[in-house]
């Protein structure tokens, strides 16, 4: 079964290459985004044992991230159909050049296979080959404009996101280091775990947290994302953000997985408290004056990743709550970069300020992009609010009153910031060029979907995410 | 064998002092491409005895990569892509020598106090290894242009395999085949965009490279918008 999920967008992949038509790619893809889906809930359920001697396994962490890997990309697939129809329409205008959708589709479905590989692998060699090979597939998705400064972008990503993964092998090389005669497979690691060498270790992970920590857009290595973010056709963006970061995300938890069973996890928390602080911090500052939506909603990322690695670093319940913040992050991004998509096609212009009366314009995505700020800053009922909570509550219990009280302030700055922008985005009148238009059903029913989802997060918590998120934290030392 | 080990890893160093002095793109490519065969047969050295037929073969592989396409895919690019020849520094060439060397010596001095806790063919591995990804992270930060940054990536690159070539003869091989072959994909991905930035903009100084950021200006010139139809 494990095969399959990887086999399946692989084989998708290559079939995308050859096959004639723009609509039967269309198919081909959202087709294979549900069957992936369907797979994914069924390993989920059945719980399929260990493949290619244990190189391969869905434990819980893996498979807490395959599930918002599969959903996110679900979503993700059925609305690139409306913008690769909206591309072409646009193309058949001559109004933009764009790549051929052939290689936008098998570079998604790539990205899809080496993301689900990411998720499954329990060997920190092919964990290091999967994560570059995320980076490799898109690029070129980036790039797909065709235009100066989505080149910019890209050659931004693929340099920042190569050295770092660089260093990663490094890291990766010196915890082989650390444990002389075994190999760099998770289960053994965790069994050798109480004699690896302290201070190799200590340098591995410092050397995984940076190259890890630069795909996953911890600052000071953030500074890709924001580009690269705003630059790409904005299905990517919501791939990139909800997807991609969480599998940076992922092998830096794996890293701290071994810490754990070390007794140096005391050691990995502060290093990821500490950036995890810097992240927010940085996002706060880059939030204010920010006129670009779609880069205000990349440092918005930065900051969910802030989050993530603050709620790790205090442990104990942090290590839920951050696991928790990982869906509900992924949901909202996902929901706000398909909404950003959709205001652009409609107003043409990526300044926030040149956007005015959204819902008059596009009645459905207006509506959304308020729900979708409310919820990626935490406000009630959104389940974002219950697990920043989680996090805060993780910081009052083990005393760290400081790391409270500068979480909440900048949590604070970044919701006021966040909020003025959409409000004078959905406020006042649409400019007189900008004419209402109907939606289709493809650009809003995805985003739509995923932000019921997080809203429902919030007001109950399935019984059978609950026990995936207590045994991915329970693996992480936590509760 | 250690006479032949110590001499390898002094070439490497070596190789990386010449990259950061050196003025001439071609040049530096041509350096690249030694320090290639020399890591090829790095791993081979440090078997021991006779070693196996796959490592003989991941030897082989390496070597071709490193040595023989790498050159060639960025001698294209040079030629190809209408790029200048000189490496056009943001450090100068002999200050980025001299800070080589203040770099290298403390690492000869105290590198072969870090050893890892396995014995080592070699005391200067380490250290090399060190100097190695110290040279790609310089040349990558010091250089303007984009061709000198992929350079720097691949010395970087290096410097990383020289330090796993201690192990990888406990790891599996099919690992060291997936690192090969995505550095091998990453630099042909960046070569392509080397070329659609030469023919964008005309030169691929990534000093130019400046339109995406977070304040503008008042008065700058501003690309169109990607997405969309543009302002």
């Amino acid at each position: 079964m494990l095969a399959a999920l990887l086999l399946l967008p692989l084989c998708s992949a290559a079939l995308s290459w050859v096959l004639p038509g723009d609509r039967g790619r269309r198919a081909l893809l959202v087709g294979t985004a549900a069957a992936h889906f369907g797979l994914t809930v069924a390993v989920w359920i059945r719980r399929p044992g260990p493949l290619l001697s244990g190189w391969l396994a869905a434990d819980a962490l893996g498979l807490l991230f395959l599930g918002i890997t599969s959903l996110l990309f679900l979503a993700v697939a059925a609305y690139s159909v409306g913008y690769l129809r909206r591309a072409s329409m646009h193309r058949a205008q001559g109004e933009t050049a764009g790549g051929s959708e052939a290689g936008f589709t098998a570079c998604l479905l790539l990205f899809l296979a080496f993301l689900t590989l990411v998720t499954l692998c329990q060997h920190f060699g092919l964990l290091w080959v999967a994560v570059e090979a995320t980076t490799l597939a898109t690029a070129p998705l980036i790039y797909f404009q065709r235009s100066a400064r989505s080149l910019e972008a890209t050659w931004k990503y693929l340099l920042l996101c190569s050295v770092g993964i660089a260093l990663a092998l490094l890291g990766t090389f010196f915890l082989a280091a650390s444990a002389p005669g075994g190999g760099l497979s998770l289960s053994a690691l965790l069994g050798r775990a109480a004699g690896l060498h302290p201070v190799w270790f200590k340098a591995a992970f410092l050397f995984l947290l940076v190259g890890y920590g630069t795909k996953m857009g911890l600052a000071p290595m953030h500074t890709w994302l924001p580009d690269a973010h705003s630059e790409a056709p904005s299905p990517v963006s919501a791939l990139l953000s909800g997807a991609l970061l969480n599998g940076a995300f992922l092998a830096v938890l794996r890293v701290q997985q071994v810490a754990v069973a070390a007794r140096l996890g005391g050691f990995g928390r502060d290093d990821l408290l500490a950036l995890g602080l810097v992240s927010l911090a940085v996002a706060a500052v880059f939030i204010l004056h920010q006129d670009d939506f779609k880069r205000l909603l990349a440092y918005s990322s930065v900051e969910h990743m802030g989050i993530l690695a603050v709620g790790i670093g205090l442990g104990g319940e942090g290590t839920f709550g951050a696991l928790f913040q990982a869906v509900n992050h992924s949901l909202a991004k996902g929901l706000l970069f398909m909404t950003a998509g959709n205001l652009l096609a409609a107003y043409g212009t990526k300044l926030a300020a040149e956007v005015r009366g959204a819902p008059r314009i596009l009645p459905v995505s207006g509506v959304l992009w308020v729900a979708g700020f409310l919820a990626v800053t935490g406000t009630p009922p959104f389940g974002t609010f219950l697990s920043e909570l989680v996090i805060l509550k993780a910081a009052l219990a083990t005393g760290r009153y400081a790391v409270a009280a500068v979480y909440l302030f900048l949590l604070a700055v970044i919701f006021v910031g966040l909020l003025g922008v959409m409000l004078r985005m959905v406020q006042g009148e649409a400019p007189k060029a900008v004419r209402p238009m109907r939606e289709s059903v493809w650009t809003t029913v995805p985003a739509a979907a995923l932000g019921l989802m997080a809203l429902m997060l919030g007001l109950v918590l399935p019984p059978w995410l609950d026990e995936v998120l207590r045994a991915a934290a329970a693996l992480l030392g936590g509760s | 064998m250690t006479f032949w080990t110590d001499a390898c890893l002094l070439l490497l160093v070596l190789t990386g002092l010449v990259l950061l002095g050196t003025g001439r793109l071609s040049f530096g490519i041509r350096v690249v491409a030694v320090q290639g065969w020399v890591l090829g047969l790095l791993p081979l050295l440090h078997e021991g005895g006779t070693p196996g037929t796959p490592a003989f073969l991941l030897a082989a592989l390496a070597l071709t990569v490193k040595g023989v396409i790498f050159p060639w895919l960025l001698t294209r690019a040079l030629r190809d892509a209408n790029v200048r020849h000189e490496v056009d520094p943001v450090v100068g060439l002999s200050a980025s020598l001299i800070i080589g060397i203040a770099v290298l010596v403390p690492l000869l001095a105290f590198g072969p106090h870090l050893l890892p806790p396995f014995p080592l063919p070699s005391r200067f591995w380490v250290p090399a290894a060190f100097f190695l990804v110290f040279t790609g992270l310089f040349l990558i930060s010091a250089r303007r242009q984009a061709l000198t940054q992929v350079l720097g990536y691949l010395v970087l690159e290096n410097g990383v395999y020289t330090f796993g070539a201690l192990l990888m003869s406990q790891q599996p091989w099919l690992v060291e085949l997936g690192i090969l072959l995505d550095v091998l994909v990453a630099v042909l991905i960046m070569g392509v965009i080397i070329f659609h930035i030469s023919r964008e903009f005309d030169h691929i100084d990534t000093e130019h490279l400046t339109h995406l950021r977070d304040w503008r200006r008042a008065g700058q010139d501003d690309l169109p918008s990607s997405e969309g139809k543009g302002r």
